[in-house]
């Protein structure tokens, strides 16, 4: 069971294909249980009773019919790390050894993890830009759950959180961006101030050391309290909404002003990835950044942004190994990630010009 | 951007709190990494608090919380509570602090179904109280008496729910 889900093509996963700028919508919610200290303070056998309560509770939940369970120390070091690479879990969860737990749903789109920071974090996922849906979702789920257990509120404070950061609606809403056309012009260090002035928080999202490599964006909430849901997702949207035109404006003025560049960038892009033998992770995501980009400015098929969003995550350490089939020390996962690209873009056209 | 902790590029950016205080900070992902912020799910001011030089060693205040041992100095260097009760002990300290992290400091948001009815019971009990304070100072001892009875009312209904 658990390989079909490590395997699954989860950029298939139902839902809206993949769309220029915006890769996915997430919402999650940060519970806790009345009377059961939070997980940090609380004793093994409290967080095993947190935990099963929580799995009763979900048990006859419609939403998360035929969901697949797990506990975490049920996991080996590599499924751990596969599912943190595909944004399920959390790296804190992964590195949880009792009485943690997982829950994903059969379309793999809601994911809770149980005794994280908090008994519970309810996640709802969804490609492309669309908060009501994941609201609806994520409502739904949390109001079904909180009548089957009685939930740690109070009237002032709103839903009580292990970290005060999390308090009141204890919701955390947020947008994984595509933004390679702030990155080229170099406005990013505007953006991201003018964004935080808003209350909003802004991350690289993949990558060690060097900048966000991919140009890949992460942008979330960081205020819970004094705003109620709607109003912080009102307000994050149009903020998002307003990025992306800017995103847009960017792009367009590169292709306007050094358009020659551009396409150089983005056909050498294509070349190495069709004929690269050792390629390290941060110099795939730059690559395939700019497919995705490529396939925005419809140089490519659409295909390719899905191919990109999927090769994203494929190209990580874990998901090297788990192709694999056994642990491979670096350099050899260089030479395999660049066999699979390889193999990925062998069909990819090259890009022609007038000159 | 450079990060605040070496030389390398910024790529993780923050907004922190420190003793109410805002301080953006910028992170290079290693730095980060190492400072246990590297899932903004859980971005969480209790792991950049921890280097906070401003919290004097061994100047443990004696507010502790009796239901989940949680100390002063231990919320004041994780950043995280232990537990419902925590909330009420540190609330002093909290409340300052929530001044600076988040938008206001009343929640706006969902209300539980199952604590709908025990928010409206707390919600009229703390109002009872300040009419019965009020009638007090104003020497209105007939309103007095009468606030006081639905105040037991109120309580010993709420006492028959909880054992019942
Ligand atoms: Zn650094
Ligand atoms: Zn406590």
């Amino acid at each position: 069971m658990f390989n079909d889900i490590l395997n699954d093509d989860f950029s298939s996963a139902k839902g809206p294909k993949a769309i220029p700028v915006t890769l996915s919508t997430r919402i999650r919610l940060a519970r806790n249980l009345r009377e059961f200290p939070f997980p940090g303070r609380a004793e093994t056998s409290q967080r095993r009773a947190v935990l099963t309560k929580c799995m009763e509770a979900m048990h006859d939940i419609k939403d998360l019919d035929s969901s697949y369970a797990v506990e975490v120390d049920d996991l080996s070091e590599l499924e751990r790390q596969i599912l943190v690479e595909k944004h399920l879990i959390s790296r804190e969860l992964s590195d949880m050894d009792e009485a943690s737990g997982i829950i994903l749903s059969k379309d793999r789109n809601c994911c809770i993890m149980i005794n994280e920071e908090d008994h519970l974090r309810i996640q709802v996922l969804q490609p492309g830009l669309n908060f009501s849906k994941v609201w609806k979702r994520v409502d739904a789920l949390d109001s079904n759950i909180e009548s089957e257990v009685s939930y740690a509120y109070d009237g002032d404070l709103g839903f009580l959180t292990a970290c005060p950061t999390n308090l009141g609606t204890g919701m955390r809403a947020s947008v994984m961006m595509h933004l390679p056309g702030l990155v080229m012009s170099k406005n990013m260090d505007k953006v991201v101030n003018a964004v935080n002035q808003l209350g909003f928080a802004v991350r690289g999202l993949f990558g060690e050391g060097s900048d966000a490599s991919g140009s890949i964006f992460q942008i979330s909430n960081q205020q819970t309290l004094g705003e109620s849901e709607s109003a912080i997702i009102e307000r994050l949207d149009k903020t998002l909404q307003n990025l992306v035109r800017q995103e847009e404006f960017a792009r367009k003025k590169l292709l306007q002003d050094d358009g020659r560049r551009l396409i150089d960038k983005i056909s050498r892009a294509i070349g190495s990835l069709k004929s690269c033998h050792l390629i390290q992770s941060a110099e795939a995501m730059d690559l395939l950044s700019l497919i995705r980009l490529a396939a925005d400015f419809k140089m490519l098929p659409d295909s390719y942004r899905s191919t990109a969003d999927r090769m994203f995550i494929e190209i990580q350490p874990g998901h090297v190994q788990l192709a694999a089939g056994k642990p491979v020390e670096p350099d050899d996962r260089d030479y395999l990630r660049a066999s699979l690209l390889r193999q990925k873009f062998a069909k990819a056209p090259f890009i022609k010009t007038d000159g | 951007m450079k990060c605040h902790q070496c030389d390398k590029q910024a790529t993780v950016h923050l907004t922190q709190i420190l003793n109410g205080q805002m301080h953006k900070m910028d992170l290079c992902e290693s730095c980060a990494q190492a400072k246990g912020v590297t899932n903004p799910e859980n971005l969480s001011i209790g792991n950049l608090m921890e280097n906070a030089s401003d919290v004097p060693e061994g100047s443990d205040s004696p507010m502790t919380c009796e239901s989940c041992g949680t100390t002063h100095s231990e919320f004041k260097k994780g950043g995280r509570l232990g537990c419902e009760a925590c909330y009420h002990v540190f609330r002093p300290v909290l409340d300052p602090l929530l001044d600076g992290m988040h938008a206001g400091n009343k929640h706006l948001g969902k209300i539980p179904a199952g604590s709908k009815s025990r928010v409206q019971f707390e919600q009229s009990i703390s109002q009872l109280r300040s009419q019965l304070q009020g009638a007090i100072e104003e020497e209105n001892y007939e309103d007095a008496a009468r606030i006081r009875d639905q105040l037991k009312e109120l309580e010993s209904k709420e006492q028959a729910n909880v054992e019942g």
